[in-house]
């Protein structure tokens, strides 16, 4: 029995990082096949093409590819319901990094590519990652490189592409590339440019297209990171994918991403990674694998830092409201209503497709404060507190499963272990035990019984364990 | 000189959308005006004229009566460089003062943090909407966002009045420092604590707040009479901010109904909160600015305008100096930029003015900058 409720605590713990979370039901029955059979599964979502059946989800999001409303909806529904849970948490993932917001690039159809391209290119190469990102339309629109040109250069994509895409500013106190390196880095992605204009206005919203120019390429030799040659944005990105500081940048946001809660990004130059023992296994993967993202998230799910990370980062709003939907069984479906669950993301302090800035979301602390705690709170509650939502159902099922009576510190440690193994501090755990005592006997065959479940269920998602996946 | 000087406060009306300026401040005697406005055009004897060349939209009698009180400096000819028609991004440059690049920080933010640096008052600044504008974000900054003053709170989810308080009791041990271990306890006991303590004073405010005002009964009305009860309530908060719904002012169709009907609410709204603090002597105080992230083209599309540049703002109070405070942009076509109104002053020094001469804080820190100001507040 130990044993078992261990194999799905750690089950819960890898499909809250993996993924958005996941119901008893479907952790009993991952933990069953085991937990190196579940990583092979998420680390290869081609087994379950899309993850789900997408003709319903196509017809009912018709709007898709034009109305401003579709694209974060689908994105979000595949989130919700996607079997395969890695792929669409590492779309998220990359969105969150390769930034481009759609306050600037004002298509969502073109922003849709972007999505399909990071389900596509998500877990494979990170140097063919790169060239994707480099021909992205919404990124060749949003970091203005259609207007950079031979002889006349706009440095914003050759310098995001190194300082918050591959390489970042600097590592270990030394900085990792000059001035020049970032205008050499310009000038060989000039001619790099797009068909048919981003933004909506005032055309309307269509499917831009990337085009490479070769008239407006500038042919001259360049000398990028002590290398020299005609390079073209390919060979660039060739050099970037082989130097010590991509391997160290992307193994800190993974590490952040799926371990625990990193310094924000533009201090990693000053700042040491948290754990360097385990970024520097994930570094020597990211090398022996040939730049394979896939290989370095086996690594990643099978280390003990990762296993021993339980509840060490704070949830994003997107892994909130996600895992608060897919706990309480809800939008398996497609409803109309979804702009309340997206405004809600947006209110927590991320909406999808417009992150702040070209930098992405900051994480952990920074997603707290006043408002967005507050939000997060009542809208998980509201959720949970809900008897009709079948996931919320399901628990009061199970605990009535215990029999007519049952304690009162049974009943918060077994919806803790019901909602993923949820660890409440002692005081927490008998403050709400001791709330529900005052309630008197609990008999689990009363309809009263459902409203203190889902009462219980609002306190725990309110307490400050919760905050943390 | 008065024994007891009141803390100034600042209370910020956004207009999201992005209304027409050129039909808010009408150029009505330029016979330019109506060429470009063939179906958009006021007729000048409807226009309530500030003198023979300007005057207000004949929605906006309420801050026009202001105006005539010399209550209301119009800042002609607002707007930053290298304009971007996009609305969320240019509302971003509004928020965090800062055109040329992304930022993450609000100019309010910042302002609040010199306001109560030792983060004394859970209630130094209070939003009313959904989601906390990025123009009241900073590092540690506190803010209560309230989207609706009667049920604002923790929980408010949990039906029945003893276990709601029943759980707002645990959820205030349970948030003790003393609980728990997590990564970030201790911000987080702090946050949910301001939370909860915010959520408790901010109830009472309805309760002891009584007017003879009765404001209009659209959301901005209601939330701009929450200002008012929050203010009233001498909760010592400085920094209020509401406004219109994203996108209300989008008036790319059909313009003259809806823009008079949302000027017409607008204004009746800020002279009702004027009134409204005058009747609890806590007008002399307050000073309102509203503001929109963008004027509209000059040429109309037939039923309605697209996204221009630049625009105009108000401020608005007993401290301010009432008048005309920048240059009408010229409508000749060859001064247009790119068919809109062209900017001739920066909107930072609105808000410098604002921060160093009404809530006497070091404008070129917050700002990042120095911007030349406006002399709209009375010394």
């Amino acid at each position: 029995m130990a044993d078992q409720n261990h194999d799905i605590a750690l089950m819960a713990h890898l499909m809250r990082r993996a993924g958005f979370g996941a119901q008893y039901a479907e952790l009993e029955e991952r933990a069953a096949k085991g937990y190196d059979a579940t990583v092979e599964e998420l680390l290869n979502p081609e087994v379950n093409p899309h993850g789900m059946d997408l003709d319903v989800a196509e017809r009912c999001f018709i709007e898709w590819s034009h109305q401003t409303r579709g694209v974060p909806e689908y994105f979000a529904f595949r989130m919700i319901n996607s079997r395969c849970q890695l792929e669409e948490k590492m779309v998220l993932f990359w969105h969150g990094i390769l930034c481009t917001a759609d306050s600037k690039t004002q298509s969502y159809p073109t922003s849709y590519d972007e999505i399909e391209m990071f389900r596509e290119l998500g877990m494979g190469s990170f140097r063919d990652l790169l060239v994707g990102i480099s021909r992205d339309p919404a990124m060749i629109f949003f970091l203005d490189n259609c207007l950079s040109h031979k002889g006349a250069i706009n440095e914003n994509y050759g310098r995001e592409l190194l300082e918050l895409f591959s390489m970042g500013v600097g590592m270990d106190g030394e900085f990792n590339y000059t001035e020049d390196d970032v205008k050499e880095c310009a000038r060989a992605f000039t001619g790099w440019t797009i068909a048919n204009n981003v933004p909506g206005q005032p055309y309307g919203r269509y499917h831009a297209q990337f085009v490479y120019n070769p008239e407006d390429h500038d042919e001259g030799t360049k000398t990028f990171l002590g290398e020299t040659g005609n390079f073209n944005g390919e060979d660039v990105i060739d050099i970037i994918a082989k130097q010590p500081a991509t391997a160290r940048f992307i193994s800190r946001h993974l590490y952040s991403y799926f371990i625990s809660d990193e310094a924000q990004v533009p201090s990693w130059m000053e700042t040491p990674p948290k754990d360097p023992e385990t970024i520097k296994m994930l570094e020597d993967e990211y090398f022996r694998s040939g730049y394979n993202i896939k290989a370095m998230l086996r690594v990643l799910f099978h280390s003990d830092a990762f296993k021993n990370a339980r509840f060490q980062r704070v949830k994003s709003p997107v892994e909130t409201v996600m895992g608060t939907l897919r706990l309480v069984g809800d939008w398996t479906e497609p409803k109309p209503g979804f702009e309340f669950i997206f405004d809600e993301m947006k209110h927590m302090g991320q909406e999808l497709f417009n992150p702040p800035s070209v930098e992405g979301w900051h994480t952990g602390q920074e997603w707290i404060d006043g408002g967005t705690l507050v939000h997060r709170i009542n809208f998980t509650a509201d959720f949970v507190g809900d008897v009709n939502q079948p996931g919320v159902r399901e628990i009061i099922d199970r605990l009535a499963d215990a029999g007519p009576v049952i304690s009162p510190e049974q009943m918060v440690d077994t919806t803790c272990l019901l909602m993923g193994h949820y660890e409440l501090a002692d005081e927490t755990r008998q403050m709400m035990a001791a709330s529900l005592e005052k309630g008197g006997t609990i008999h689990t065959d009363t309809e009263e019984f459902g409203t203190r479940v889902s009462e219980l269920l609002q306190m725990i998602v309110a307490t400050k364990e919760y905050i943390y996946a | 000189m008065t024994a007891t000087k009141k803390d100034p406060v600042l209370v910020v009306l956004q207009m999201s959308g992005a209304f027409d300026a050129l039909n808010t401040i009408i150029p009505y005697s330029d016979p330019l005006y109506k060429d470009y406005r063939p179906h958009l055009k006021v007729e000048p004897e409807e226009v309530l004229a500030i003198d023979d060349k300007v005057g207000f939209h004949p929605a906006m009698a309420p801050i026009k009566d202001m105006y005539d009180e010399g209550k209301v400096a119009v800042i002609q000819g607002i707007g930053y460089p290298n304009p971007i028609r996009s609305h969320f991004r240019s509302m971003d440059i509004w928020h965090t003062a800062e055109p040329t690049k992304m930022a993450t920080e609000g100019w309010l933010g910042r302002a609040i943090q010199d306001l109560d640096p030792n983060k004394e008052n859970v209630l130094t600044a209070v939003n009313f909407g959904r989601g906390l504008p990025r123009a009241l974000a900073a590092p540690g900054v506190s803010v209560a966002s309230v989207g609706n003053l009667e049920t604002y709170g923790v929980l408010t989810g949990i039906d029945g009045e003893d276990q709601r308080a029943e759980a707002l009791d645990i959820f205030s041990r349970m948030y003790s420092p003393m609980v728990g271990n997590g990564p970030i306890n201790d911000y987080l006991s702090q946050t949910g604590l301001d939370a909860l303590k915010g959520a408790d004073i901010l109830r009472t405010a309805p309760e002891i707040y009584s007017s003879s005002i009765e404001y209009g009964g659209d959301m901005f009305s209601q939330w701009v009479k929450n200002v008012a009860q929050v203010h009233t309530a001498g909760f010592g908060t400085r920094v209020l901010y509401t406004g219109l719904n994203p996108g209300a002012f989008d008036t790319h169709a059909n313009q003259p109904t809806s823009f008079a009907k949302l000027w017409g609410e607008v204004s009746r709204a800020v002279n009702d909160l004027y009134q409204d603090l005058k009747e609890h002597d806590a007008n002399q105080e307050v000073v309102m600015v509203l503001f929109t992230e963008f004027g509209r083209r000059v040429q109309e599309n037939g039923s309605g305008t697209d996204h221009g540049s630049g625009s105009v703002a108000f401020v608005l109070g007993d401290a301010v100096k009432g008048g005309l405070y920048g240059e009408y942009p010229s409508l000749e076509p060859d001064k247009l930029d790119e068919g809109d109104l062209k900017w001739n002053n920066d909107f930072r020094q609105t808000y410098a003015t604002i921060l160093d001469k009404w809530l006497d804080l070091d404008d070129k820190a917050i700002l990042q900058g120095e911007f030349e100001q406006f002399d709209f507040i009375k010394k």
